[in-house]
């Protein structure tokens, strides 16, 4: 129960961070991605803000024995460069400069009804079934 | 660059950074949106009431903003159909494929030092300012 309600408080917060920052902006983000126009940098300043708490956080946290309400840390285990991660990552940058979301920011649009997250999130979730069905060996 | 907003967007930042430090320390788990939401849609047992829960908890926060700073921005109007629905779409299957979005790899992968994180958030940083090149300037959406 207390690790559910801890869920529920992070994520405000970082609702709040998303539109405090602007990230829930898409033109605001495609300003930020277009360094050929007329360039917003500001989105640079959330990633600034960002990384000055989890550059230290998160290097010191997972040295601990243990969370403070569970018994392990789930961290990723893969360390490999492989072609999938660069792949994926270049397909995802083109959707993102396409539509101005990423995947965070498109669940802070829904939280405020905009029809454009709407969309974009049918479309995201669909992306994610069909590379299911297309990679998963677990299928 | 008559829109720059360093200080919000370094206050929105820091909100985002202390969240991710928060689930970590507490819970042990990343902050990555695209993972948290395909634990949603592929649930494994036990772990998806507090992906639920923490997606729910990112709506409640940007509305209650909203409420309260109703003029915080215009919400965009008119896009085109077509970029929204391929734009969504390589945005899943990419970070699907990619393990990680923004927030995953951008904010606690690189947090974390992982050399995974720090080429993918480099790699998608830069597709993405080629595809705003190309939407906006090539194909002339720029207004």
């Amino acid at each position: 129960m207390k690790r559910l309600l801890l869920a529920l408080f992070c994520g405000f917060i970082f609702g709040l961070g998303l539109s405090l920052s602007q990230m829930i902006n898409p033109e605001k983000v495609i300003a930020f991605l277009d360094v050929t126009g007329n360039w917003d940098p500001s989105l640079a300043f959330v990633m600034a803000g960002a990384l000055a708490v989890t550059l230290i956080s998160f290097r010191r946290i997972p040295l601990r024995a243990s969370p403070i309400l569970d018994t392990e840390f789930k961290l990723p285990v893969k360390n490999q460069i492989d072609r999938d991660l660069i792949g994926g990552a270049a397909i995802f940058g083109l959707g993102w400069g396409m539509i101005g979301y990423c995947p965070g920011p498109v669940v802070a649009a829904l939280g405020i009804g905009l029809s454009d997250a709407v969309i974009v999130m049918v479309s995201l979730l669909l992306g994610f079934f069909v590379h299911k069905i297309l990679f998963d060996r677990n299928l | 660059m008559e829109n720059f907003t360093p200080y919000t967007a370094l206050a929105g930042g820091l909100l985002i950074g202390i969240s991710a430090t928060v689930l970590l320390l507490f819970n042990g788990r990343i902050t990555g949106i695209s993972g948290i939401l395909g634990g949603l849609l592929f649930p494994k047992q036990g772990e998806w009431p507090w992906r639920l829960l923490f997606l729910l908890g990112i709506m409640a926060g940007a509305l209650s903003y909203h409420l309260v700073f109703p003029d915080s921005f215009a919400p965009r109007t008119g896009y085109p159909l077509p970029l929204l629905i391929i734009g969504g779409f390589l945005v899943g299957f990419g970070t699907r494929m990619g393990n990680g979005c923004t927030s995953g790899h951008g904010v606690c992968g690189i947090g974390r030092g992982s050399m995974r994180s720090i080429v993918a958030t480099t790699v998608f940083m830069l597709t993405g300012v080629i595809s705003v090149y190309i939407i906006q300037h090539v194909m002339g959406m720029s207004s």
